[in-house]
């Protein structure tokens, strides 16, 4: 059974008439990587805010099917709880909101779910020393607030964190690699191939093919206009950095 | 003896006749040190009147209709005599503390539990207090509060009996914090007017808290005046808390005065009561020091809370520090007025200024304005004030790593009023009121 499994999703803004995904069929098997491109307003990013569970997107048709259930019926906690994770393009900043207490609620939360017990304060710390150990983030970081005061590459490295502490199943990284410098890419990459470990699925969401030099893909999706326009191995990504997107573009009009 | 204030003429004639009826006996009774102002004070009442909305410092806050009730005014030492059990679930057992149970204004010798104090300080009533250390008392007494100016403090002044004091000699550190726990209690609905004056001499360090509550649901006011003397180099840390119920009413109004290099925080908590106002007014009567105001109103219901500061910079090279927020339910109202005074010379002020209000219903109501009077040219004042509901871009990304919406509602919640317990150094006191605070905002989100 397919991890994820999304099929003809029409998706627009709610009380707007505006249409952003206009049917969109994906399958993503547990162990897969696939990573998801195309050019700006295409509706990446709403694809993956539609995963989480963001409530100003209303699904017009279609359905997803995480784990054979349907993913819509979920409310964003719930799903965090059945093992999807979303790493934000943009991470919030939570002034007094304590790096260590919220992870700890968040994890537990996600363990009682699981029918796991709840970490002691010792083994969660534990945990998160060693996690943060794995993908070089200064631990000095988990005892701030949530996001505050981070540069850009410390909250996607964050998000990253999360991903690693939470083990989820079916993780989201939406432009993960945006605004990034080369260490932090590489540092953010070479925590997505540790956790990489044949249990969980990744969607990976760039506009760019750099990240997939350090994440390689089993697949590669495009999509323009809120459709995936066209799917490929991993060699897809060099052929859209040297082309650009305008080709498909130009062969979807011609086959319609 | 008790008066019972005649609701047939207006509520200014009530108190003055009350104050002419009892003169003689009553209000003469009490200690000659803190008696001396009092006729001066009933007759500036007189003529200052009770403040209505017409005045800009009152514009929001109807208090002479929050007067105009019939109250009866106590004026003999006879209280209710309370058990330890009456007032067990405010000890904060936690808290090791110098405790002082104050009893509808006065000290309640058999509930409080002061312990050991360090050489030379009194921690007793202004009653006691008067009588004991007159010149102490004469020396500082009345001299922070502005009875001309403030009808409220006028008659405060006029029917002065006894209060909370604390003196804490030159170089003296009290360790423990100095709990002052005020009840009201009683069927009657009581319009008290407790004083207190808390004198911090040079290089002293001390920190009082005091916590307010109701043991009635009689409609009650409380017209309380506190003045404070923080003395060069020394250190005081003031911590109100007011939890006093739907039925009390009350205006604190609070006067500290600092010299130099010295350091003088106050916060203010309030988490119920029907219409309070405070008044808190620092003169920075020195240079190098550090003024800090801090306060926190969790509204709920028809409370109604107007907090009104005044930092008086009136020396140069000196740092203040004002932060106030709101997080109000129902239909809650709050009001800030924070006023900033620099005077000519006073430079190199440091003047900082921030209120931040979350409104989660439609129906309550913030009204918030600083006001910066600066006078001297080489300053650094600062004002800014955020209305908004919950970030809810937060909410979700704190539901999308598991937790439920009404935990991250909470969470959202206390990180905001977390900055101003930031000043809570007394870790019992601190976990007390986060704990007060998570189950008032849990009982919103049930």
């Amino acid at each position: 059974m397919a991890l994820l499994e999304i099929e003809n999703l029409h998706v627009g803004v709610e009380d707007e008439d505006i249409r952003i995904l206009n049917g969109v069929d994906l399958t993503l098997d547990t162990g897969a990587l696939h990573a998801i491109m195309g050019p700006n307003g295409s509706g990446k990013s709403t694809l993956a805010s539609v995963l989480a569970g963001r409530e100003e997107y209303e699904v017009l048709e279609g359905s997803i099917r995480y784990d054979g259930e349907d993913l819509l019926e979920l409310e964003p906690e719930e799903r965090a709880e059945a093992g999807v994770f979303l790493a934000f393009q943009y991470p919030v900043e939570l002034p007094g909101v304590s790096m260590t207490n919220f992870l700890k609620e968040a994890v537990n939360s996600v363990r009682e779910a699981r029918g796991q017990e709840e970490l002691s304060s010792t083994e969660f710390l534990q945990q998160m020393r060693e996690r943060a150990d794995m993908l070089g983030l200064d631990a000095d970081l988990t005892k701030r607030s949530v996001n505050e005061g981070f540069s850009g590459g410390e909250k996607k490295r964050n998000e990253i964190f999360q991903l690693a502490m939470l083990e989820p199943r079916l993780a989201i990284l939406d432009e993960t690699d945006s605004g990034l410098d080369i260490d932090a890419l590489q540092s953010v990459a070479n925590g997505v191939n540790k956790l990489r470990d044949g249990s969980r699925g990744f969607l990976v969401i760039t506009h760019y093919e750099r990240i997939l030099q350090y994440i390689v893909p089993d697949r590669i999706h495009v999509m323009m206009d809120g459709q995936i326009a066209r799917s490929g191995d991993k060699d897809l990504a060099e052929t859209l950095e040297e082309h650009g997107y305008e080709w498909i573009r130009e062969e979807v009009a011609a086959a319609a | 003896m008790t008066t019972t204030l005649d609701t047939d003429v207006r509520p200014e004639d009530r108190f003055i006749s009350a104050f002419e009826v009892n003169h003689g006996q009553a209000l003469n009774g009490t200690n000659a040190s803190i008696a001396q102002q009092r006729e001066d004070a009933i007759e500036r009442f007189a003529q200052l009147g009770i403040p209505t909305n017409d005045l800009e410092a009152w514009k929001y806050t109807n208090i002479a209709k929050t007067i105009d009730r019939p109250y009866t005014l106590p004026l003999a030492p006879e209280g209710p005599s309370l058990d330890p059990s009456d007032v067990a679930p405010f000890t904060i057992d936690e808290m090791d503390a110098h405790r002082v149970v104050l009893v509808n204004g006065r000290v309640d010798a058999s509930l409080s539990d002061i312990g050991d104090l360090p050489s030379g300080v009194v921690l007793s009533s202004l009653a006691q207090a008067g009588e004991e250390h007159p010149s102490l008392v004469e020396e500082h007494y009345g001299q922070y509060a502005d009875f001309e100016n403030e009808a409220l403090t006028a008659l405060n002044t006029a029917f002065v009996q006894d209060g909370a004091f604390v003196y804490v000699p030159s170089g003296t550190v009290v360790e423990k914090p100095i709990f002052f726990l005020h009840v009201t209690a009683g069927p009657e609905s009581l319009f008290l007017q407790p004083r207190h004056l808390f004198v911090v001499e040079d290089g002293a360090i001390a920190k009082i808290v005091e916590t307010q509550h109701s043991l009635t649901d009689a409609q009650t006011f409380t017209n309380t005046v506190s003045e404070a003397f923080v003395g060069e180099r020394a250190n005081l840390k003031h911590y109100l808390v007011q939890d006093e119920g739907p039925h009390a009413s009350q205006v604190h109004t609070r006067a500290g005065q600092q010299k130099d290099d010295s350091v003088y925080s106050t916060n203010t908590i309030t988490f119920s009561g029907d219409v309070v106002r405070n008044n808190a007014t620092v003169e920075v009567n020195g240079s190098f020091c550090e003024s800090n105001l801090y306060g926190l109103c969790i509204g709920k219901g028809e409370m109604h809370v107007d907090n009104h500061t005044q930092m008086n910079h009136v020396q140069p090279d000196c740092n203040s520090n004002e932060l106030y927020k709101h997080v109000l339910n129902d239909e809650s109202t709050a009001v800030f007025n924070g006023k900033v005074l620099v005077t000519r010379g006073s430079q190199r002020i440091d003047a900082y200024q921030q209120n931040d209000t979350i409104v989660l219903t439609t129906d309550a109501n913030i009204y918030t304005k600083p006001e910066l009077e600066i006078y001297a040219d080489d300053v650094v004042c600062s004002h800014g004030a955020t209305t908004g509901q919950v970030d809810e871009e937060g909410v979700f990304y704190l539901r999308s790593r598991g937790l439920s919406e009404r935990r991250a509602h909470i969470l959202m919640l206390q990180a905001f009023t977390d900055e101003v317990l930031s000043e809570y150094k007394i870790a019992p006191l601190r976990s007390y009121i986060t704990d007060k605070i998570r189950r008032r905002f849990g009982s919103y989100f049930e």
